[in-house]
């Protein structure tokens, strides 16, 4: 399908296609070459990359983690981090030599150039930001040191920048520490520091990866238009195949530091040539549900009804101040199903969750474990039953104790149970066998394994204690595209062995719509529309619901027919 | 790369356990390097200058030829012997205060960190102990225990276990919320399993750059001690009693001062390096990056 001729001019990078005017090239770097440090894994972060943004572009590359694409965005500012060298390469801004030969601009003249002629904006907007001066005075500090304008100016500046990138009230904005300032705002203060001062080149590195989706499709639009308002050059670093259909113009794809293709970026979203390429694209969940599968049924193996959550915080005159986490949740989880919990952070989501495992006390409603009422048993009568509902967390690199081998984490939770230690051993072996990873390996330390497999390790740790129930928080959200769809595949397949139930919190629709039979949609604490997964994702019936679909990248466009 | 490579290449680790090593065989081959028993006066050898030769009479009757390297003190006894002696108390009390005190506030700060009711209870105590300075409670405690090695060892590990505990409880407080410890929960381990195996190693690190820091400390406070008089008894040889007792005739053979002090600087030295280099590797948080 993929090499049919496409009604669209397909053309090769050696041939760009014929410009109205001669184009201004911002951004030429050419063979470039960064080592990585002796003990890595591979001699170079970088190889031979070739890299030119017109005017008026967005180049946007992507790749998965490790592939070099940040190690690229650091080099261009100047700012690789230490242990990395540029062996080779030439890098020109505007016409300005950057690096000639590996040998970078002194670092003077990169400190003037940072602000003026190229900006950056993060993906963390929290730590980009200094969180004891107040957001007016660190874009203050930027024009004192690249401008001669006397304050009031300046002022007049950050106020009409701030005006521009749509922040609401900015004289108060102004005043505001990061903290005050909610993430999409926050990323919205970073971008205006970033394009005050115009620079020609704009790197975005994963600006939008922390923000929710709504959040997200707005700061894309924003950088569009001040892009075209500006007509500056913008390097886009993304993991994201539909934030990539939503912006480029250009699209290189970056794997193990190598450029494995590049070219405008319909052809390569549409037609692309190279196998990687395709693999990328084709592991972006579309948004499309699959037909609705055959259910076991009975009833409930985990099901609460009306659990609520309050944390009481009091002032310094001990005045309860009251905050709902959560209010009024139901669900139920049968055997063999799966119920997604999607929505935007801060809605409940994980609350709910960790109230559902017990790992927190809710205030209100009950929660019932297969028959068994849970919701207010101590943590020592909650133990015996704990075997029935397992946990998988989001960060792999976190979840697995980094001081134990992975076998005696493994073995935990079956031996906890009154499984002898032997006998344990062997079911860890088997789970091994399961999760595709040597028998051997379980003598060895969590750092010694990738982030999917310690995610199919941790997915193993669960399912050895033999649980009814799997509750999965975010458990595919911290990995790349390629390695979140291997461990979906091993949900899916232990699920159909096991007939567990699962509970599934995502904030990707993505995901949700490829894995779940049912869906309950949150916000602000509370559930705002469930059903069927088709019936949620063809026909919302909620505003919210609407929006975020809506907002959601253009999955569709990123996956041919 | 391992953690022991990485020590390894940190040269202030290297430097600092050089001189360990040298200062424990001192200690430790006292006996076979030219002393005699360190408390034996010999009177005819009152206040000697460094380097004086002589055939020294032991209390038992027997004599033996003798070289009086650092000098003598004005009972007669040789400093050198002292000194050396005194090595083997000073790293003692170091050692053992670092593990009582570590041991000390590793319990109590994991009890506080974990359990939120014991909190409220040992951060008040702590809080108080930390109000008195800690000289003050070693003081007390040798006044009134009695000054013996066991005592003096328990009066300078005391006043250090407020900060352990406070260090320890925060480091808990944080580890708590890890999804790992979240996870043993859910598999139903018990809280002490959970304490031991998925906590304590986790803390470990800090709480060994904790120690050696203690170490040091704890070798001058008990010189501090033993110079005021208030720690073990003047005829156990100590870095501080040495001093203490050659502070009256400082002007006349300064070596009874000097000598126990060019052992004392660079012991705390050593440990103090020791001790900044293990928080460079094992303490990332506040290691130069590398």
């Amino acid at each position: 399908m993929n090499t049919l001729t496409s009604p669209t001019p397909v053309f090769l990078d050696s041939a760009p296609p014929p410009q109205p005017r001669p184009a201004e090239v911002i951004l030429d770097v050419q063979g470039l070459q960064v080592a990585l440090p002796a003990d890595a894994d591979r001699p170079f972060a970088i190889e031979h990359l070739d890299v030119r943004i017109e005017a008026g572009q967005t180049l946007c590359i992507v790749g998965e983690s490790g592939s070099g694409k940040s190690v690229l965005a650091t080099t261009v500012m100047g700012l690789l981090a230490k242990g990395l060298t540029a062996t080779q390469g030439h890098i020109r801004l505007a016409g300005e030599t950057l690096m000639d030969q590996a040998r970078l601009a002194p670092e003077s003249r990169l400190r003037a150039w940072r602000g003026t002629r190229m900006g950056m904006v993060f993906q963390e907007p929290m730590t980009a930001l200094n969180p004891v001066h107040s957001c007016g005075e660190q874009v203050d500090e930027l024009l004192r040191t690249h401008t001669q304008w006397p304050a009031h100016e300046r002022k007049a500046h950050i106020l009409a920048i701030f005006d521009r990138v749509r922040l609401p009230d900015p004289k108060r904005i102004y005043d505001s520490y990061p903290h005050q300032l909610s993430g999409g705002q926050r990323q919205r203060i970073v971008i205006a520091m970033a394009i005050i001062l115009k620079p020609r080149l704009l790197i975005c590195d994963e600006p939008t990866t922390a923000l929710d989706v709504t959040t997200q499709a707005e700061i894309l639009r924003l950088i569009a238009e001040l892009q075209v308002e500006q007509r500056s050059a913008v390097l886009f670093i993304t993991h994201d195949m539909g934030v990539v259909a939503e912006i480029a113009d250009q699209v290189m794809v970056m794997h193990r530091g190598r450029v494995v293709e590049q070219g405008p970026a319909e052809q390569v979203l549409h037609t692309p040539r190279e196998a990687y390429t395709r693999m990328l694209l084709d592991a972006v969940p579309g948004m499309t549900p699959p037909p609705p599968r055959e259910l076991p049924g009975g009833r409930a193996l985990l099901s609460a009804t009306g659990v609520g959550k309050t944390y009481v915080r009091r002032d310094w005159l001990g005045r309860a101040k009251p905050n709902t986490a959560l209010h009024d949740a139901s669900v139920a989880v049968h055997r063999g199903e799966t119920v997604g919990v999607v929505g935007e952070s801060g809605s409940g989501k994980s609350t709910f969750a960790r109230c559902m495992i017990r790992l927190i006390d809710p205030t209100e409603g009950s929660i019932l474990w297969g028959e068994t009422p849970v919701h207010s048993l101590p943590e020592g009568r909650l133990r015996p039953l704990r075997s029935r509902v397992q946990v998988v967390f989001q960060d792999p690199n976190r979840s697995l104790n980094p001081r134990r081998t992975v076998g005696s984490s493994l073995m935990e939770g079956a031996m906890n149970f009154g499984m002898g230690e032997r006998q344990a051993r062997q079911t860890a072996e088997e789970l091994m066998d399961r999760i595709q990873l040597p028998r051997t390996a379980l003598d060895r330390y969590p750092h010694q394994f990738s982030g999917g497999q310690r995610q199919r390790l941790a997915i193993a740790r669960a399912v050895a204690c033999q649980p009814q129930v799997l509750v999965a928080d975010e458990a595919v959200s911290a990995l790349d595209v390629s390695v979140q769809a291997q461990i979906l595949a091993l949900l899916r397949e232990i699920q159909a062995d096991l007939g567990l139930g699962i509970l599934f919190i995502t904030h990707d629709l993505r995901v949700a719509a490829q894995l779940c039979d049912r869906v309950i949609v949150m916000s602000q604490g509370e559930i705002v529309e469930q059903g069927p997964t088709a019936q949620v994702f063809l026909q919302p019936a909620h505003d919210y619901t609407r929006r975020l679909l809506a907002a959601a990248p253009r999955a569709e466009l990123a996956r041919r027919a | 790369m391992s953690n022991w490579n990485k020590l390894w290449r940190n040269s202030a680790v290297r430097l600092g356990c050089a001189v360990l090593a040298v200062l424990l065989l001192l200690a430790v081959l006292a006996p076979w390097l030219g002393t005699f028993d360190p408390s034996a006066m010999d009177p005819s050898f009152i206040s000697v200058a460094a380097g004086t030769r002589g055939e020294v009479t032991l209390p038992d009757g027997q004599t033996l030829q003798h070289v009086f390297w650092m000098g003598s003190d004005n009972f007669g006894r040789d400093i050198w012997s002292r000194v050396l002696f005194g090595t083997r108390v000073s790293l003692g009390v170091g050692l053992c205060t670092a593990v009582l005190a570590i041991t000390g506030g590793c319990l109590l700060g994991m009890l506080a960190g974990y359990f939120r009711p014991v909190d409220a209870v040992v951060m008040r105590l702590v809080d108080g102990m930390m109000a008195i300075p800690a000289v003050l409670v070693a003081i007390t405690l040798v006044a009134m225990l009695g000054a013996s090695l066991p005592t003096v060892i328990l009066a300078i590990a005391v006043p250090e276990i407020p900060r352990v505990t406070r260090l320890v409880r925060a480091l808990v407080m944080g580890l708590r919320d890890e999804p790992f410890v979240e996870a043993a929960r859910a598999l139903a381990s018990s809280n002490l399993t959970i304490l031991w195996r998925d906590i304590l190693p986790n803390a470990l690190a800090p709480l060994i750059v904790q120690g050696t820091f203690i170490a040091a400390s704890a070798v001058l406070t008990e010189a501090i001690l033993s110079f005021l008089g208030l720690g073990l008894p003047a005829d156990v040889p100590t870095w501080g009693n040495i001093m203490a007792e050659g502070r009256v005739q400082f002007a006349q053979s300064p070596g009874n001062v000097m000598f126990p002090a060019l052992f004392l600087v660079p012991t705390v030295l050593a440990i103090n390096l020791l001790g900044d280099g293990l928080r460079d590797v094992l303490d990332p948080k506040f290691s130069k990056r590398a």
